[in-house]
């Protein structure tokens, strides 16, 4: 396959960046975007140019790190993350636009690749349960109820791959938000912080300076892992919950 | 595929000549259920010899179509539907109704930094924990199991033992930076980075990262041989020559720059592949997934040699070129002693 690429350069935050166009040939229909992606920035490389800057790792769609908004949509045409993306969903000849996220909490490092360590600290705000330290419990001191373990593990598959937010026309971390204050709320072992969780993850997503959320649902569209738009609804019935029970 | 489907079992594994289902044929008793390492090996083997299947010969057939048959779809879905998927995602082909076509990868080296009972490294408040260290998987590493070493390390050993590194030493200053160990490895990282930027040779950082792979899956991988093992030893440094002179790395060291951070770890690959193979040589037994081509049973089982070599090698890093000490770890098994493993 030959393709022309208009691809996002920007050489650090600070400097504005703009479109350059490449073009690749002898693409294989079974290469994964990225790879495509390598094959680009090997011949920058000994061309003498700076390779494009974009973030991966796994390769594999689990660890979400890959970011990229292909044709205007978050991680491109398939519904799954970059990685695993491939080829075969472009036709030869075609011309392929290559952004980085687009949201304001997501400030452009270089290139393709953003700052998602808002997301971390939304993370590290509640997204965590106390474990008693001593010798480790039996596996079925603590029974979980199949629904709920279904529900919890439903919104544990969130990567956070910040695909919601790039899809979101007010830039809202409220899908990401919301699928990790639900994957803990729902079990036993993260009832303690139930309420702190879900208080303290939102004020976290407000400072970091997503937009607010109007149901438009383009990020539950986006999302790799399918996490449900009702997760954020689930997730303001705890909030409005926590409101009521905790004063502060 | 994970080791989990072959587990679960159900398919059969064949390679290009009239469907020569060659783990049935090689071990009629266990058929397609053969621990990883030997359905690995095997499936190089094939390739290695010119059977292999797919766009350059490097693929078997798992075929499910006797299990779909004898199971029926619905089952075989409810096991692998996942699996399948992924499948379908990565090649476009349907595993229900063609042969699916796999090759072993490496993913796991079981080895890492030497830590002690604490997960303490040799640095005084260096803990590493997880795939990162040595200290829980022996010469094999079974399913999942390096999940289970990140759990155990950070869920029940760390929070017992950082606690008493941390009581006695509860405050610690900065390390002000004109102290001379500062200065010396500021001094030391600038000039490995303002060299790997000066060289502007010919060759990227992948062009590299991918030979040092392609020699030690053929030298170091699955099987090796002593003559194998110093073939590699002696290309090791070769190589490293080479990407000191013809290392290009575009860009500067004042700013976010990929491929500076692959040029580095190449620097750490070299090392780290040099001792794989000096270890994997001085240890001229078969064990677990390690095989050594010199030491099998007549019928090519891996072949133990526990009164000369059960101990953990743990090698002190002497300097970069340097021949790194080695430390034995003794191994000893009070209840439950290593058998040769028989599949005969």
């Amino acid at each position: 396959m030959k393709l022309t690429l208009r691809v996002w350069r920007q050489q650090n935050p600070e400097t504005p960046g703009a479109m350059a166009t490449y073009e690749v040939d002898n693409i294989s229909a079974d290469m994964s975007f990225l790879e495509m992606l390598d094959t680009l920035n090997e011949e920058l490389t000994l061309a003498g140019d700076e390779p494009v800057a974009f973030d991966h790792d796994c390769r594999e769609g689990i660890c979400g790190a890959c970011s990229l908004v292909i044709n205007g949509d978050a991680h491109g045409p398939e519904r799954t993350t970059t990685c695993q993306l491939h080829m075969r969903s472009f036709a030869d000849g075609d011309t392929i636009d290559i952004e980085p996220w687009r949201a304001s909490a997501f400030p452009v490092i270089k290139d393709l690749v953003v700052d998602r360590s808002s997301f971390d600290r939304i993370i590290q705000s509640g997204g965590y349960i106390s474990a008693p330290t001593g010798t480790a419990p039996d596996a079925h001191a603590t029974p979980v109820p199949k629904p709920d373990a279904d529900f919890a593990f439903e919104h544990a598959e969130c990567i956070g791959c910040g695909a919601c937010v790039a899809a979101c026309p007010n830039g809202s971390a409220m899908l990401f938000t919301s699928a990790k204050v639900n994957h803990l709320n729902v079990l036993p072992q993260g009832a303690p912080e139930r309420e702190t969780r879900v208080l303290d993850m939102v004020a976290q997503m407000d400072e970091e300076g997503f937009g607010g959320c109007t149901l438009t649902g383009e990020c539950a569209t986006a999302c790799p892992k399918g996490i449900p738009l009702p997760s954020i609804a689930a997730m303001n019935k705890e909030w409005l919950r926590a409101t009521r029970k905790v004063r502060r | 595929m994970t080791c989990g489907s072959v587990r679960f079992g159900g398919f059969r594994t064949a390679c290009r000549d009239e469907r020569d289902y060659y783990l049935e044929r090689i071990y009629p008793a266990f058929g397609n259920l053969v621990p990883r390492d030997i359905a690995s090996r095997a499936a190089k083997n094939v390739c290695d010899e010119g059977r292999g299947v797919g766009p350059g010969g490097q693929g078997v057939y798992l075929d499910f179509a006797e299990a779909i048959q004898r199971m029926g779809r619905k089952a075989v879905e409810a096991k692998y539907g996942n699996l399948f998927d992924m499948y379908q995602r990565i090649t476009d082909e349907d595993p229900y109704t063609v042969p699916m076509r796999i090759y072993p990868a490496v993913h796991y080296t079981m080895g890492g930094l030497w830590v002690d009972y604490d997960l303490q490294t040799t640095i005084p408040g260096l803990f590493a924990i997880g795939e990162a260290n040595f200290s829980d998987h022996g010469a094999n590493r079974l399913g999942a199991s390096a999940l289970m070493q990140g759990l155990a390390d950070g869920y029940f050993v760390l929070p017992s033992t950082i606690n008493d590194y941390l009581a006695r030493n509860p405050h610690t200053d900065t390390v002000d930076a004109a102290h001379p160990a500062v200065a010396e490895a500021v001094a030391e990282t600038e000039d490995r980075i303002n060299l790997l930027l000066s060289v502007d040779g010919d060759r990227t950082p992948d062009s590299f990262h991918r030979e040092i792979g392609e020699l030690m899956w053929e030298y170091c991988g699955m099987a090796r041989t002593d003559d194998g093992l110093r073939k590699a030893l002696a290309r090791i440094p070769e190589i490293r020559e080479e990407f000191w002179r013809r290392i290009k790395v575009p860009g500067t060291g004042e700013q976010f720059n990929q491929s500076l951070e692959k040029a580095n770890r190449i620097v750490d690959y070299l090392e780290l592949a040099e001792l794989m193979c000096l270890d994997a040589l001085h240890r001229a037994e078969s064990c677990g997934g390690h095989f050594r081509e010199e030491s099998q049973t007549p019928d090519g089982e891996a072949e133990r040699r526990d009164e000369e070599f059960s101990y953990a090698a743990a090698w002190e890093f002497t300097a970069t070129g340097g021949a790194p000490v080695l430390h034995k770890e003794d191994l000893v098994f009070e209840y439950v002693h290593p058998t040769q493993r028989s599949y005969a």
